[in-house]
């Protein structure tokens, strides 16, 4: 079989900043040059050795490093611009790519919900619509339709929380640790999400950088792209997010199990099935976007994702752990997109094996994620040790 | 027992498009509005330039009976912005003629509601001159 042109790429080098509610002296800007030189660096690059960049601040970074000409992407972040990036290098339109992102002084005024989650749209913003409240419609008709708790959703904010707790770079750390019932306590934000179930702000950069295989034979323990995949149902909050919403060109996938095509396309790229992930480092906007995930991925059947996340699969030491740094739950939340990166760059972390809490012992196989139900899109990346 | 209402305001108005336009003249009425493809009569809502059901740019306004049912809904209890009163109650409402409207169900206890629950649209005219579609428990 001729090789996947996606395996020809690594991520060779990964880099979080200080990731805090509130970063005194920076701007998105200046944290996003921090992320990428500490990315960069991490490859054992210099700046010139980059002739790919991706992110907000990328054209600065072309510009002061006067590294230009180069590929440049406007690709959105996360899984879609490590995707991109990857498939620049397999086509041979860059052989080093820089992303990086950061979001610093963009949300200090806490009165109102933060503005990414504030949609605009005429059929929503008239009726005080935010991200919580798009996702908790989703949540609600699980429940409905399935029966699924408001406990089983707590027990996946707790065991994320507390994977924050024991996170030395963490938000959130030392908060905990927290059981269901300190979430099931805390105040209603959007029921039936209560203020533990959702995903907190706060400020921080963060950066990657891939090359293709032969230029990284040097790297310590370079991470390979196995496969990913996106899926997206239309313009987030704007439209209805019901449940059932379907699609033409496959009337059984929908807006509920939104994911399910891409993991479908990774795990076909990546020659895996779901037995083979090791850890699970999905996104966290909110609990019930974890049992939702689960579903669609084909962990278990659609509507016994409560049960599954109760059983001890998603526990340290259990079949297969979750969000293991705190995830936007606890360890950082930097803003519209920042901490989209961030699950890939844990993924990372985890099969280097440098993860300083949580370190899934041998994990050969990690699955990242971004999105969710309620913004209609899903996306998905494997990344592994070694080639499939 | 804590009672849904509608919202005192301000309301920002509604940016409007091109296809959004007849529905809000509609609102403004007091008829609720949505598009119906006249190749395979499906219903369409929000406002689209093809039938969502078969591609066809043959979509015409009509009159919605203004039932349907709760499909989902949530209780806002952290408000959005400062110009929203907690709790509202968003909610995704099932029309009769099979569509999907996003609107607050209001004038009940937040107890009241409950996924299949019967509703009726009113409108209800905001001190900012806006008119919009709320649902009722019937």
């Amino acid at each position: 079989m001729q090789q996947h042109p996606l395996h020809d790429v690594v991520i060779t080098g990964v880099h979080n900043t200080r990731q805090a509610k509130v970063l005194e002296g920076h701007d998105s800007r200046s944290i996003s040059l921090e992320a990428a030189h500490g990315a960069v660096a991490d490859a054992g690059l210099n700046p010139i050795d980059i002739d790919g960049v991706v992110g907000p601040f990328g054209n600065d970074f072309i510009y002061q490093h006067r590294i230009g000409p180069v590929w440049r992407s406007l690709s959105p972040l996360g899984i879609p611009a490590v995707l991109e990036a990857a498939m620049a290098i397999a086509c041979g339109l860059a052989t080093t790519v820089l992303i990086a992102t950061g979001e610093a002084g963009s949300h200090r005024q806490r009165s109102s919900t933060a503005p990414w989650t504030r949609p605009t749209n005429e059929f929503v913003a008239p009726f005080g619509m935010f991200t919580a409240a798009e996702f908790a419609l989703m949540a609600r008709r699980h429940m409905h339709l399935y029966g699924t708790t408001p406990e089983s959703m707590a027990h996946v904010a707790a065991v994320i929380r507390n994977n924050g707790h024991v996170h030395p770079d963490a938000v959130f750390r030392d908060r905990g640790p927290f059981t269901v019932a300190d979430v099931l306590e805390s105040r209603m934000v959007a029921d039936p999400f209560h203020l533990l179930d959702c995903a907190m702000t706060s400020e921080g950069g963060t950066a990657m950088v891939l090359t293709s295989a032969d230029r990284a034979s040097g790297s310590a323990k370079p991470v390979h792209v196995l496969g990913g995949g996106t899926d997206h149902f239309g313009p987030a909050y704007q439209n209805p997010p019901v449940w059932e919403t379907g699609g033409r060109r496959r009337p059984d996938l929908i807006a509920g199990t939104v994911g399910r095509r891409a993991s479908e396309l990774a795990f076909s790229a990546a020659g895996i099935s779901v037995e083979d992930v090791d850890v699970c480092e999905f996104y966290d906007p909110f609990s019930f976007e974890i049992i939702r995930q689960f579903e669609a991925f084909g962990f278990c059947g659609v509507g016994e994702g409560g049960d599954f996340v109760l059983s001890g699969a998603i526990e340290p030491g259990g079949r297969f752990p979750i969000t293991t740094d705190g995830g936007t739950m606890s360890f950082s939340h930097g803003g519209a997109a920042v901490q989209l990166l961030q699950r890939v760059i844990r993924g990372v972390q985890q099969l280097r094996g440098t993860c300083s809490s949580m370190q899934v012992a041998g994990a050969e196989i990690a699955m990242c994620t971004g999105g969710g139900s309620g913004a209609m899109f899903t996306d998905v990346i494997v990344l592994g040790t070694g080639e499939p | 027992m804590t009672r849904l209402h509608a919202q005192p305001g301000p309301i920002t108005a509604p940016a409007t498009s091109i296809f959004s336009e007849p529905y809000w003249e509609g609102c403004a009425r007091g008829e609720l509005r949505f598009q119906r493809c006249m190749s395979c009569s499906h219903p369409v809502h929000t406002p689209a330039a093809v039938c969502s059901a078969c591609g066809a740019d043959t979509l015409v306004w009509e009159s919605s009976s203004g039932t349907g049912v709760i499909h989902s809904y949530t209780i806002v209890w952290r408000p959005v912005t400062q110009d929203f009163q907690v709790p509202y109650a968003p909610a995704i409402i099932e029309l009769s003629e099979g569509w999907f409207l996003l609107t607050c169900v209001i004038d009940c206890e937040t107890e009241a509601l409950f996924v299949g629950a019967a509703v009726e649209i009113s409108f209800h005219a905001t001190a900012d001159g806006v008119t919009l579609p709320y649902a009722r428990l019937k």
